[in-house]
């Protein structure tokens, strides 16, 4: 596997001085991520200060969670994640199967205005999605954060690739057991594309743990702020600059993503590979 | 048969449905308006909302703060793109020999990615920080003078490019890492047999194959340059003095702390146009093969 450039590999010195630059890059890397965590499992006074002997503590993470509702945000973006992908899943499914499956006039055209998504992003669109939300009277809920990614045109995008490439003697089989059109799909169809559901869920899932700016315009409340307002809240009102609290608060945000990468780090990457964009 | 072609056309409606609705409602719709209010003044108090023709854009033009915001993005596209690729593309090559440890060195380059940006935001605030920061702290060995990064309108943008930086090159990483994985072994044995260097069958076989994989990565790096500013909002807030400000924070403080809405719109507009372009040029330069497998 990693025999690619196997005669060019680098021998002797040059090898010694790829792996030490390769080190070097790394330590880098993550030197800012270790900061944050020395700051976090150690008392304030030895936030900026490095000593061995520092006694490590919790006691950061339990005064952050008492500061401010975490376990509610956390709840929020638990909902608002999964919401959000279920939604995805069932209209992403639906339409790609109905621009695979189908024939009929204007599909053309109807494709590439789902494909305009891909440019016009929910991202910059705020200020009239917030006059939209507005209209709608539901500001400040978890629903108005989650409504302008669902119907995702990344989703059926993926989807409907993944669909082409299902056999026809599969679906032909299918029929002539007495299925109908969306027996097909649940049956044939969706199976078979696990893979892409597995990837694009992980993709969609840390999008929308990791989302900010939508949700800081449109959620104004402890009880639809999900986890990255939240700590945003927090960490510049509510605490002065007590930065061993707000590095513990914002490992704590990130712990679930961080811990799920970990664990499954060949998952993860094989995923944001299939999906590829975001 | 017609009738039941016609069965056929309306399943397909009825399926499409749910999703055209919403993006009807959530992207064309609210593009279009955007353009309509550009074209309108803001009501304010007891002023109606008016026809007011360009006026917005031109009012734009001769915004100073506008004009910054757009040199400002553009350093930071030109600060963050190549930079990154550049990057990816080292730690993908460093990666795919067999590096003593390169599965730690992989989940290093590749674990600020899976943080959300106002994560990362706050660790580099802290980072940052005058005089206790790491930053200072490690500057301060080597005697060099204190000074607030963040605060100075010389370092602010700079900053913020950093981070930008620091959060996508492992992500961009992994599609060189997958694509050199595909480049067949025996290429790499008939160059070394005919006796090119590493740094010619670098320049010569590997990065021209890579190219597909670097316009992909590239197009995402410039949409990415326009639409993240959520470390801006936590570590500078487009200051000092406008000096880390971005077109998309600007929209923000328009529409949400001015309370601007028609002039947020034209902003908005300059940002769609951006992406069009952006849009446009994967159009012609990728040949529609988007990176997959």
């Amino acid at each position: 596997m990693s025999a690619a450039t196997g005669p060019y590999e680098p021998r002797g010195a040059a090898r010694l001085a790829e792996t030490a630059g390769a080190w070097l890059l790394a330590v880098l890397w993550i030197l800012p991520l270790v900061y944050a965590a020395w700051a976090a499992f150690h008392a304030p006074e030895f936030s900026a200060r490095f000593s061995p002997l520092a006694p490590w503590t919790l006691e950061n993470f339990v005064r952050a969670w008492e500061a401010a509702p975490f376990a509610r945000y956390f709840l929020n973006t638990f909902v608002l994640v999964t919401m959000t992908l279920a939604c995805q899943f069932l209209l992403c499914t639906l339409a790609a199967y109905a621009f695979v499956r189908y024939r009929f006039v204007g599909r053309e055209v109807v494709f590439a205005l789902v494909l305009a998504q891909l440019m016009i992003m929910p991202d910059v669109l705020i200020v009239e999605n917030y006059r939209t939300m507005s209209r709608l009277g539901i500001l400040d809920s978890i629903p108005a954060i989650a409504l302008p990614y669902v119907a995702s045109a990344f989703g059926i995008f993926l989807l409907r690739q993944t669909f082409k490439t299902v056999p026809k003697e599969l679906e032909d089989a299918a029929r002539i057991e007495g299925a109908n059109d969306l027996q097909i799909l649940a049956k044939v169809y969706v199976p078979l594309a696990r893979p892409i559901y597995v990837a694009y869920g992980l993709v969609s899932v840390s999008f929308h743990w990791n989302n900010f700016l939508w949700p800081l315009i449109v959620t104004n409340s402890v009880e639809s702020r999900p986890l990255t307002v939240g700590l945003q809240v927090f960490a510049s009102t509510d605490q002065g600059i007590d930065w061993s609290i707000i590095c513990a608060a914002t490992l704590m945000t990130s712990a679930p993503l961080l811990l799920g990468f970990l664990l499954f780090q060949r998952q993860f990457i094989q995923s944001f590979l299939r999906a590829g964009i975001r | 048969m017609r009738m039941k072609h016609r069965t056929a056309e309306l399943h397909a409606w009825l399926l499409l449905l749910p999703a055209l609705a919403l993006l009807a409602l959530f992207t064309h719709w609210p593009a279009l308006e955007t353009f309509i209010d550009s074209l309108h003044s803001t009501p304010r108090g007891r002023r109606a909302e008016a026809f007011v023709g360009i006026d917005n854009y031109r009012q734009m033009l001769e915004d100073p703060v506008f004009r910054q915001a757009i040199v400002n993005n553009l350093w930071y596209a030109l600060g963050t793109i190549p930079t990154s690729i550049a990057l990816a593309l080292l730690m993908a090559i460093w990666v795919n020999d067999r590096i003593a440890g390169r599965t730690v060195l992989r989940m290093a380059y590749f674990t600020p990615t899976v943080l959300p940006m106002i994560a990362v935001a706050n660790i580099w605030l802290f980072f940052y920080t005058p005089q206790y920061g790491l930053l200072e702290q490690a500057l301060g060995l080597f005697g060099a003078p204190a000074r607030n990064w963040l605060g100075s309108t010389d370092t602010a943008l700079a900053c913020v490019t950093l981070v930008a930086i620091w959060k996508e090159a492992g992500f961009f990483m992994i599609f060189y890492l997958a694509a050199l994985q595909q480049i067949s072994p025996t290429l790499a044995e008939a160059a070394a047999l005919e006796g090119t260097s590493r740094w010619t069958f670098f320049r010569r076989v590997q990065f021209p194959l890579l190219m597909p994989t670097t316009l992909f990565v590239l197009v995402n790096a410039v949409i990415n340059a326009f639409r993240t500013v959520d470390h801006i909002v936590v570590m500078t807030r487009g200051g000092p003095d406008n000096a880390s400000t971005l077109l998309l924070y600007y929209i923000y403080q328009v529409g949400f702390s001015f309370w601007d809405t028609t002039y947020a719109a034209t902003l908005t507009i300059v940002m769609l146009l951006a992406l069009a372009i952006v849009a446009l040029g994967q159009y012609f330069l990728l040949d529609r093969r988007i990176h997959y497998r």
